[in-house]
């Protein structure tokens, strides 16, 4: 008995010894000397850059090629990009490591846990293009105070109407709603027995929308307060209600499509409310479909739309932040972020490029349009869970309690401000 | 002094083999080590860290902050605890539902597939192991196309008559539908007012959503056969004689099943159900390819939500805690289902019936 016992206590002894040698190499790498913003950029020229990029398809990773090769050529910076299988799993693994990608897509729900663990470098003030960006995006990747990262390009919702659907109808271009009451009008007016008005997915992505466009919001523009249940974001949660129990407006998922997208290309709605995403997939899955795209209606409260953007993160532990900075700006520069736009669709992110992107998208305008008023998504951290847990009671908003779901979503945002 | 009483075991022919033994298992004990024993090790010292997902977990910035990530998870109040409490909640539903039907599905197979005088049994066998071998991906996508609004299983309904439900899409609970096909649409205030792990006690037996029904069915599809497997191994092994003897006390096919074959195979049942239970509670593919926890986080289980938690929302501490209470909920399950199973002395009752009746005259 005594001796199993010594070598149970020798196999921990051996296993706790490997656990410590294992923690000796990990943190003998170095802590502590990341350059924050201000700070001087590591310039460690020796070391290429690795881009790391979660792609749309083989357009985008064709085009974003092109342009770091085009810039690693005329620098004589190696520069190397990857697609990500799954982007925010290769980014922790990098960071836990300490050897992450030193440029790389990052979304607005991810900025907050990877800003407040200092493993991103905040270089917003450092762009030679600072004042380009709009300010609603430069907003939306402001976390404390700092401006990390450059927006890399966003996209706003606006209604996508069939333009077939909407003759057949009697319908003309006068008739394109403006109001939440012609928005319920036309809806009404292309409902039938074999489609519905209006489809839209049953998220928050896109009906708050709704709550934009009655004055409401889920946090304010700084992200300091939440306002999920003023009287003027229930407002806009109850129009929709009224539309999805008039029959007029279903989810997507309701007649039986995975994203508005599809409930519109298959013709089973006569609208729906997506993004300028939606051109690609309407060009390569339904090109039978005539469309065209309005502004979204103006509710109680005016215009209101939402936007969605990701931005160029820079590493903290990048050895050559200085070459990836420079990088960066040319990737948002006016002629690199056009081309982008021309090969897969995005909206560029800087206001001189908006003249030139509507004369070459002249159907595609009121997307652009929609900059002015859109609304960015909560950025503080731990707000995708509470936007997730949104999501999850919308889907039964049809027989639900708007002030209900928004009192409680007011009280988990507050929980994340404490 | 006890040395020199110990010096004689450890010299003579056989006192090498102690360090050869060591030598030939040292590969697969440093392999296991490396890459199972010390990670759950750094594993366990994350969920009692503060560690934020960057740098070395024992790096200088992270800090041991006890039980606060496991006390967010079972007492915080807020959005953890309830998306805990709700992952719960949808995988023991599913935990429920599969590991006894899976079993029962398998067990049958094997007895029929095992059968000697059933023509073809090679292609039976094969084609009911066919979804076992077949990759979880592959199948989910499967399931995503057939159980679709307008898909395959929808229209064989509608051939009979029935309108199916938009599988993927529907977050409401079976047992739920099923109270309010009676007209009862709220619980009790007792059950609707009190709640554990953040949701309410009429959440908790609201039932497997119709989506999770959907995976349960999957799970019993793709399981089945790799169990049956088992079964039909553990049933040739079975010698004849036995069932022979029962034959000869004239016990019918119903009884000699019950009494002789079953348990012959409890050794089997507990691998069975052991390896069921595991592979249920640990769920992860098919919601990560599949629905990704929705709709309405009726398809969110313990073990995405631990991936979700760390990879997502860089909560590493609270990931690595969910996974460790997941780990003791399925070894106090695995110690349950022991007991339960364990061989017991037949109690005087149920041995009567058995026993030689001294009254009797004697045979007929």
């Amino acid at each position: 008995m005594q001796r199993r016992n010594s070598r149970w206590l020798i196999g921990t002894g051996l296993a706790v010894a490997g656990a410590l040698t294992l923690s000796a190499c990990g943190s003998g790498s170095g802590f502590g000397d990341t350059a924050d913003a201000g700070g001087e950029l590591t310039s460690d020229s020796a070391q290429g850059l690795n881009v790391l990029i979660g792609s749309s398809g083989d357009a985008e990773t064709a085009s974003v090629n092109a342009a770091v090769a085009a810039w690693s050529e005329k620098t004589g910076t190696d520069a190397k990009v990857s697609v990500a299988s799954d982007l925010n799993q290769q980014l922790a693994q990098g960071f836990a490591a300490q050897k992450p990608a030193d440029v790389f897509y990052l979304s607005t729900d991810a900025l907050a846990g990877y800003a407040s663990n200092g493993s991103l470098l905040a270089y917003g003030d450092e762009l030679a293009n600072k004042d380009d960006f709009y300010p609603s995006l430069v907003n939306s990747f402001t976390y404390d105070g700092e401006f990390y990262c450059a927006p890399k390009d966003f996209s706003t919702l606006g209604l996508v109407i069939n333009t077939d659907l909407w003759a057949q109808a009697g319908l003309t271009d006068a008739d394109i709603p403006t109001t939440w009451d012609e928005l319920a009008a036309v809806s009404k007016t292309l409902t039938t027995d074999t489609q519905v008005g209006l489809a839209l997915g049953g998220e928050y992505a896109r009906l708050g929308a709704f709550m934009a466009q009655a004055g409401g919001s889920l946090m304010n523009e700084d992200n300091t307060e939440a306002t999920a249940n003023s009287a003027e974001s229930v407002a806009g949660l109850e129009y929709a209600q009224t539309l999805l129990n008039d029959g007029v407006m279903s989810y997507a998922s309701e007649i039986g499509a995975g994203w508005g997208g599809e409930a519109f290309g298959k013709q089973l709605s006569a609208m729906t409310i997506e993004g300028n995403w939606i051109t690609g997939a309407m060009k390569s899955d339904f090109p039978a479909v005539n469309y065209t795209v309005a502004e979204l209606p103006a509710g109680p409260e005016g215009q209101g739309t939402l936007q969605f953007t990701n931005c160029w993160g820079i590493a903290a532990d990048s050895p050559n932040q200085a070459a990836a900075l420079k990088l960066v700006e040319q990737l948002t520069s006016k002629d690199a972020q056009l081309t982008f736009s021309e090969d897969f669709g995005p909206m560029p992110s800087i206001q001189s490029a908006a003249d030139e992107w509507k004369n070459a998208n002249p159907t595609l305008v009121a997307f652009l349009d929609g900059a002015d008023y859109a609304q960015g998504v909560p950025n503080v951290k731990g707000a995708a869970d509470v936007t997730s847990d949104l999501n999850a009671q919308l889907e039964s908003l049809k027989t639900g309690d708007a002030q209900a779901i928004l009192d409680s979503v007011q009280k988990n945002l507050e929980a994340l401000l404490k | 002094m006890s040395t020199p009483a110990r010096t004689p075991r450890r010299s003579g022919i056989r006192g090498g083999e102690t360090a050869s033994g060591w030598l030939f298992t040292a590969p697969m004990i440093i392999l296991l080590g490396l890459f199972l024993v010390i990670p759950v090790l750094m594993a366990l010292w994350v969920s009692f860290s503060d560690w934020n997902g960057r740098g070395s977990p024992f790096g200088g910035t992270v800090s041991f902050v006890g039980l606060d990530n496991y006390s967010a998870l079972v007492g915080g109040g807020g959005l953890a605890e309830q998306d805990f409490g709700t992952a719960l909640r949808n995988n023991a539903w599913y935990v429920l539902l599969v590991v006894p039907i899976q079993t029962m599905l398998s067990l049958l197979l094997a007895v029929l597939v095992n059968r000697q005088i059933l023509r073809g049994r090679g292609f039976f066998r094969t084609a009911f192991y066919f979804p076992s071998v077949t990759s979880s991906v592959a199948i989910t996508v499967l399931w995503l196309f057939l159980f679709s609004a307008s898909g395959a299983v929808n229209k064989l309904l509608a051939f009979i008559g029935v309108n199916g439900p938009n599988w993927f899409n529907d977050p409401s609970g079976v047992l739920h539908n099923l109270l309010g096909a009676f007209g009862v649409e709220t619980g009790p205030a007792a059950l609707t007012g009190n709640t554990f792990l953040g949701i309410s006690f009429w959440e908790w037996l609201a039932g497997p959503s119709v989506a999770m029904s959907a995976f349960i069915l999957m799970a019993v599809f793709t399981t089945s056969g790799t169990f049956m497997l088992l079964f039909i191994a553990a049933l040739q092994n079975l010698s004849g004689d036995v069932v022979e003897a029962a034959m000869m006390d004239g016990a019918n096919g119903w009884q000699r099943f019950w009494r002789v074959t079953l348990p012959q195979l409890r050794p089997t049942l507990f691998t069975v159900l052991t390896l069921g239970l595991i592979g249920a509670w640990q769920v992860f593919d098919q919601i990560y390819t599949g629905t990704q926890g929705g709709p309405g986080k009726t398809t969110l289980t313990p073990a995405y939500l631990s991936y979700q938690a760390a990879f997502t929302n860089q909560a590493w501490g609270q990931g690595a805690a969910i996974a460790f209470i997941l780990f003791v909920i399925i070894v106090v399950f695995t110690l349950l289902q022991r007991w339960l199973l364990a061989e017991r002395g037949v109690s005087a009752r149920r041995m009567r019936p058995y026993l030689p009746i001294p009254t009797s005259g004697g045979s007929k």
